[in-house]
């Protein structure tokens, strides 16, 4: 249990918010709509307050003009497609409902389901109902809670083309929450993120996930391999430095960070950015080759997980094809060659 | 063959479920949704005909409309008579009797629904009426129907309330249920077999129906 503590402003355009599980997204999504009410604080979209607790204003849910998309979708399986459009869209004549569901739907490409049920369609067709649904009623800010992750790549990439398309005509916020580093930088033109209820970082994806400042945030963002270390060298003739891990005598060239000689640091890799070899290699430009055993290989999905011991224990994602290529078993020699600039510094 | 008390017991149902499908559904509404802490207290009192003895509570329906009590005086005030051993009272005591067998099977139609569709009705611009109407309602058909039914079929087969808050009149208060004891006391079986079998095929030609028309397909599953 945490409290969520969050200050933000967020402009036209799509912020993505971005943070592990139970960091508190939803939470902060659902009370923008007023379906939770915080304890404290305020919410306003431009000019109009939609909760404050010191003058004890909480409009409700339905007076709030959002737009949301829910992680279930929350399609009404009792209506079809065309009914599920209008439903929100009662104070206007029946000509004009119908005519904004149809204008909406073809925006969204579902407009030759209109008639059938939320059962009757794709998983990719359902989702642009939801967003279709959500955005008839002309809202002022659009609330999105994962809304693509079940979905492959190709059909997101669509919908998400779809939305910023809908977005340049019209131009409101919208708040992306997701935990997927892909929708991040596909999507966002601004990223928040949130660990324990707690903004972290604020800024444009390539800042903030690329070059994470703090461990927590390293780990969000996807860092599986974080040691303590210990400066043993610091050239700042050529910006870097170098460290040996875990007490061992591994040592990685790095980028040049505060630390003197002596200072203990942590340093950050991803799995992804680490090569393997199974024969000593040369004539690389890549700084650090650094040689141990595979102490396990483990399938998850597309990517296997490898667990390689050179005096500290590095995990490395490599594809079977490679497994499969290099000969890699549990045992076996290899060299992992990690370059300066995939080595991060990070507060602890 | 007692037409006469079969005639009585029928409508005598159908009155109660009616009054029963107006009254009981925003009691259910409310026990699925409310989060007072005081809930379960209402939830027994509900509950209380499904273990009470019918003789225990027709005494005390007794009580309360006799023609000492505050009720009882207020009827005779506007009809001229009493309350007790009428028609109408029969009605109150059944309403009473069958509340939760309308109750329940509507309360578990909406705790069954999926949350978030009453969420996005919200997010939508509806209230809650509308929400209840264009939703929660549809979306819990089966359990409202169950619960239509069910207070029917109980109010048809009641006998001990019936028993002592109708006291018997023939025309007035003897059910069916009540007609065949008679018969059945009196020796008449044979009697006692015509109604009694009259009121079983009626019953479950009732039954039969309902759940059959239960298949159409507007009576979708609410969860995903």
């Amino acid at each position: 249990m945490f409290t969520l503590d969050v200050t933000m402003t967020a402009p036209s355009g799509i912020t993505i918010l971005f943070g592990p599980s139970g960091s508190g997204k939803s939470t902060l999504l659902r009370s923008v709509a007023g379906l939770v009410r915080p304890d404290a604080g305020s919410i306003a979209i431009g000019n109009r307050i939609l909760f404050d607790a010191s003058s004890g204003r909480d409009l409700p849910v339905r007076q709030r003009r959002v737009g949301y998309v829910f992680q279930q979708l929350a399609l009404f399986p009792h209506l079809s497609v065309g009914d599920n459009l209008t439903y929100g869209l009662r104070d206007r004549p029946v000509g004009v409902r119908r005519e904004q569901a149809c204008a909406i739907a073809e925006s969204f490409r579902i407009q030759h389901v209109l008639a059938r049920r939320p059962d009757a369609i794709s998983g990719g067709e359902r989702q642009r109902t939801a967003l279709a649904r959500s955005l008839v009623t002309n809202p002022d800010v659009l609330l999105l809670d994962e809304p693509l992750s079940a979905l492959d790549h190709a059909t997101q990439s669509r919908i998400i083309d779809d939305l910023r398309a809908w977005n340049t005509s019209h131009v409101i916020p919208i708040l992306y929450v997701t935990h997927a580093h892909r929708e991040v930088f596909a999507l966002g033109d601004r990223v928040v993120v949130l660990d324990r209820g707690r903004i972290v970082a604020n800024g444009i994806p390539h800042e903030v996930l690329d070059l994470p400042e703090h461990e927590g945030l390293a780990r969000i963002a996807g860092f599986e391999n974080v040691f303590d270390g210990v400066v043993t060298e610091r050239r700042p003739d050529v910006g870097t430095m170098h460290c040996t891990l875990g007490g061992s005598a591994t040592e990685l060239e790095v980028p040049l960070a505060r630390g003197e000689l002596g200072a203990p640091v942590r340093v950050a890799v991803r799995a992804g950015d680490i090569l393997l070899a199974n024969e000593a290699p040369r004539g690389l430009s890549a700084r650090n080759i650094i040689h141990g055993r595979v102490v396990s290989l483990l399938r998850e999905g597309p990517t296997v997980v490898a667990r390689v011991d050179t005096g500290v224990s590095f995990v490395v994602h490599v594809t079977p094809a490679a497994v499969e290529a290099l000969g890699l078993v549990p045992g076996r020699q290899v060299w992992l060659i990690i370059k300066t600039y995939s080595c991060r510094i990070v507060l602890a | 063959m007692d037409w006469t008390a079969i005639a009585l017991s029928v409508r005598l149902a159908a009155l109660v479920a009616a009054i029963l499908l107006v009254l009981a559904l925003p009691i259910a509404y409310w026990l699925t949704f409310s989060r007072w802490r005081g809930k379960f207290a209402v939830e027994a009192v509900v509950a209380l005909p499904l273990v009470l003895p019918p003789t225990v509570l027709g005494f005390y329906v007794l009580l309360a409309i006799g023609s000492r009590s505050p009720i009882g005086r207020l009827w005779t005030a506007w009809t001229g008579h009493g309350l007790a051993f009428t028609f109408e009272a029969l009605v109150l005591a059944s309403m009473l009797y069958s509340l939760p067998f309308a109750v329940q099977p509507m309360s578990a139609a909406f705790a069954q629904l999926d949350h978030s569709l009453l969420d996005a009705s919200a997010t939508l611009g509806a209230g809650t009426w509308r929400t209840f109407a264009r939703v929660v309602l549809p979306l819990s058909a089966e359990g409202v129907i169950a619960g239509l039914v069910l207070s029917f079929a109980h109010t048809l087969g009641e006998f001990g309330v019936v028993l002592m808050v109708g006291g018997n009149l023939p025309g007035v208060t003897r059910t069916v249920s009540i007609a065949i004891y008679d018969q059945v006391q009196s020796l008449q079986y044979d009697a006692a077999n015509r109604t009694a079998f009259a009121l079983l095929a009626f019953s479950f030609l009732v039954l039969a129906l309902v759940y059959a028309l239960l298949r159409k397909p507007w009576a979708v599953a609410p969860l995903r």
